[in-house]
């Protein structure tokens, strides 16, 4: 069936079946490879996505359950040339190894920052606690959050 | 003049035109047979090359892993591609540099020494002369063989080779398609496989009928004696059927496991082969002997990624991408495995996620490929399911280390003898012990090799890093080579030297405490390498050892040492902890001597790596066995370190000293692990010999005190 749904700003209609997962939605038929497959069972974190803002398990999510919402991915952010103040801060700190983690990881860190612009070590590692790093760039990535928001606070 | 001594890359691939190319638009391709496995290698290689060749570093395009164009330096293992590929790469681009002089002088009519290289332009006693690499790239004749006669740059001459240059590939990472998994061809198809439970397991019957109900969508079943695969245009549906194929499954001659193999204990019983090595044996009695054993239990790579390769056959030629660790390693294996001509396969690394060692990655080229040549024209993108990859994946071996170590009247050794039980740590496809993994399950399946373990001159296996630092008269290894684990076994980061350092040093910690000495002072009094003395003294300082408290509070600081291999970087590291009922780790302080960084920054991030890597195996990390194997296929029952987990970290590198670049991303592993170890030690009044350091165990540890 057709599936009317917003991503990074543009209004999309997808034919898929709505238990299709909102990942094979946004990888196999709209071509957004940001969003990564680690596990399927929302214990990693590689496929976060923001669902109006809110920060999402693509892997598991039906696509049938985000019609006419808007979603948000890595690619809605900003690119490898002008990359987004998030994305900048993880470069600035050079906040991986593999990177294969990283996109999901951006993604919660946006949902964050656009909830809570200046939040305490704590609050950044709760919020990151359901994503797996496997190469232990941890403490980077904890920096460069920081990094961040301290941008974002800027700019505002 | 003796012709100088060239890396084995150079021997292996002498012509230049394998390592460096000017291509038109103005840059200059260096080629690597090494490959980023997230560790910045590719980064690195770029900076020496655009020092040894006065080019700003956009105007260098790094090849990596491609059977094609560049050279084969067969693995990306064992923290060697600074010291081999990266010392390749400089003599080439020196060589190179000295030719493109040579020929600008020619034009010029001038003295090669009067003129120098700025930003690829060619300047004679300072002024333009209009020349450059581009212009005189036609008259270097690329197809002669590499001497390595021309002078390589002075370290004080280095402009780029030493600065932490951001990693190339870190900006499409983190906004976009990036891996092997993000590239779509078209009219690709998705591929999953169905796994052969064990080797020797035969397909008895497959319900195809069912597969397809449960697949819901077009759907291609490949099967080759054992090996089984569904393939779709539609990747749920490739993924659906996979899914469902192991309910529809009835396997024979499933070769049973006993649980009770999944704990390192096990291997004492186990045939092996007995491998004397070092010191001859002692032929007087110990008069003072301690001992000490500890072990570690299968661990896995567990990489955030599937496996996963795409593979299209097409007039007789196999084109594969893969996010192996070697690409002509990988072309060789393939050839093999499908009996075709090694010139009809080509291999492009593209990147995947961090693999640690030998993972599925060349396994699932092996499946992509198999398809590609059943169903030709069309590329085929494999991937591994989750809980295949958890599964099926080769694991670290379980270790067990026992060491016998005589003293003297002041508590100093005198003879040591570490035995150590471990099954291989290489099962690497065309290294003589292992295959790729869906050859088993073809018809004539490949003979079950005896298992070797990587040689003593690369570093060994089971015996890397169980030499220890200090100074000990006698020293000698009885390695028991398991020769059948219980699942298969590989390389995986720092291979034996996370649990024979544990060993080492934790029986440096017990021994100081027998001596009534300080454990630093105590290692300090038998250690006579500089290097390894100048990073001990700097980590106790950075942790504030001298402060450090009596212990058996629940607080505890402890400290470990190894040169990784016992000839790359030295590494020394000092760990806080709080022991309630479990370990929380709570400050990492590491200093390393790499020799001559390429990339400050990129080192230390292998070094942070590499301790919370180690961290997570130390605390936290073991295999599962049940009757059908690995039982632990997903997150939940294979838990890693978390951020809520990750402690602070500083990690720091001594200043090189002049000294040749050695390899830093698994020096760290050792130490962290037995840092931790002799930390909980020094929080409890008790040792716990046994990794992981659970819940369990502290509980067990502190119902002794």
């Amino acid at each position: 069936m057709s599936i009317a749904l917003t991503v990074n700003g543009v209004a999309r209609s997808v034919e898929a079946p709505e238990t299709a997962t909102l990942l094979d939605v946004l990888r196999n038929r709209l071509g957004l490879m940001g969003t990564r497959y680690g596990c399927g069972l929302e214990q990693c974190g590689s496929c976060m996505v923001l669902v109006d803002g809110q920060p999402v398990h693509s892997c598991t999510r039906e696509v049938g359950t985000v019609a006419r919402r808007a979603v948000t991915t890595v690619e809605g952010l900003g690119s490898a040339d002008k990359p987004h103040p998030v994305q900048q801060a993880f470069l600035d700190e050079q906040a991986g190894q593999c990177g294969y983690c990283l996109s999901g990881i951006v993604m919660s860190t946006k949902a964050l920052l656009d909830r809570n612009p200046n939040p305490s070590r704590a609050d950044i590692v709760a919020a990151l606690d359901r994503h797996l790093c496997r190469c232990g760039a941890h403490q980077r990535i904890l920096r460069a959050v920081e990094r961040a928001a301290a941008t974002l606070r800027g700019a505002a | 003049m003796n012709a100088p001594v060239l890396p084995g890359s150079l021997v292996e691939n002498p012509r230049l035109d394998r390592w460096i190319a000017f291509l038109p638009d103005r840059t200059v391709r260096v080629a690597t047979g090494k490959v980023e496995i997230g560790q910045g290698v590719v980064t690195a290689i770029g900076q020496i090359a655009a020092d040894e060749l006065d080019l700003p570093l956009d105007r260098v395009v790094v090849l990596s892993g491609n059977t094609d164009a560049g050279p084969d330096e067969m693995y990306t293992t064992s923290s060697l591609s600074i010291e081999m590929s990266g010392g390749s790469v400089r003599l080439v681009c020196a060589e190179v540099r000295a030719k493109a002089l040579e020929r600008a002088a020619l034009r010029l009519n001038c003295s090669p020494d009067d003129l120098t290289i700025e930003a690829g332009q060619f300047l004679q006693n300072g002024a333009a002369t209009g020349q450059d690499y581009w212009s005189v790239a036609g008259e270097i004749d690329l197809s002669q063989n590499v001497t390595g006669t021309a002078p390589v740059k002075p370290a004080s001459a280095y402009k780029i080779v030493g600065q932490s240059v951001p990693r190339f590939d870190l900006p499409a990472k983190v906004s976009g398609a990036a891996y092997v998994h993000d590239v779509l061809p078209e009219n690709v198809l998705h591929a999953r496989t169905l796994r052969q439970p064990s080797r020797g397991a035969t397909l008895a019957a497959l319900d195809e009928a069912a597969i397809r109900r449960a697949a819901k969508g077009e759907l291609q079943i490949v099967r080759e004696t054992n090996f089984v695969a569904f393939v779709s245009p539609v990747e749920s549906v490739a993924q659906a059927a996979a899914v469902a194929a192991e309910q529809h499954a009835t396997w024979n001659d499933v070769r049973p496991i006993a649980p009770a193999a999944q704990e390192a204990a096990w291997l004492k019983d186990q045939p092996a082969e007995d491998r004397p090595i070092g010191a001859p044996p002692s032929t007087t009695a110990p008069k003072n002997l301690a001992q000490i054993t500890v072990s570690r239990p299968y661990v896995a790579h567990a990489s955030m990624a599937p496996s996963c390769a795409l593979a299209r056959y097409h007039d007789g030629q196999l084109a594969v991408r893969s996010h192996g660790q070697g690409m002509h390693p990988l072309r060789k294996n393939l050839a093999a495995a499908l009996g075709l001509p090694i010139e009809a396969i080509t291999a492009q690394h593209l990147h995947g996620a961090g693999c640690y060692g030998h993972n599925g990655a060349d396994d699932a080229a092996l499946d992509a490929s198999l398809i590609a040549v059943r169903i030709p024209d069309r590329w085929i993108r494999l991937q591994w399911r989750r809980e295949e990859e958890f599964a099926f994946e080769p694991v670290g071996p379980a270790m067990l280390v026992t060491l016998h170590v005589d003293l003297d009247g002041k508590g100093r050794p005198v003879d040591w003898t570490t035995e150590i039980w471990s099954a291989t740590h290489t099962q690497r496809p065309g290294s003589g012990s292992g295959y790729l993994l869906a050859t088993e399950a073809l018809a004539n399946p490949p003979p079950e090799v005896k298992p070797a373990d990587p040689t003593e001159a690369r570093g060994g296996g089971g015996t890397r890093n169980a030499v220890p630092i200090y100074d000990v008269p006698a020293h000698r290894i009885l390695h028991h080579l398991v020769q059948r684990g219980p699942v298969r076994t590989s390389a995986l980061r720092g291979l034996g030297a996370l649990p024979n350092v544990y060993a080492i040093e934790m029986l440096m910690d017990e021994l100081a405490a027998k001596a009534g000495e300080d454990p630093l002072a105590y290692r300090l009094s038998i250690l006579s390498e500089k290097r390894a003395r100048r990073i001990l003294e700097l980590v106790a300082e950075r942790a504030n050892w001298k402060a450090r408290s009596t212990g058996g509070s629940g607080q505890g600081l402890g400290l470990a040492l190894a040169r990784y291999k016992n000839r790359a970087a030295y590494a020394a590291v000092a760990a806080a902890v709080t022991v309630q009922e479990t370990v929380k780790v709570d400050r990492v302080w590491a200093v390393a001597d790499a020799g001559l960084v390429i990339n400050p920054d990129g080192a230390r991030n292998q070094l942070e790596g590499g301790i919370i890597q180690a961290l997570s195996w130390t605390l936290k990390e073991q295999v599962k066995l049940d009757a059908q194997g690995i039982a632990s296929r997903d997150w939940d029952s294979y838990p890693i370190l978390r951020f809520t987990e990750v402690p602070e970290i500083e990690a720091e590198l001594v200043d090189g000293a002049g000294n040749p670049s050695l390899g830093v991303g698994e020096c760290t592993v050792g130490p962290t692990a037995a840092a931790v170890g002799n930390a909980v030690a020094h929080a409890l009044g008790v040792r716990i010999h046994d990794m992981p350091l659970t819940r369990e165990r502290i509980m067990a540890a502190l119902l002794k005190t």
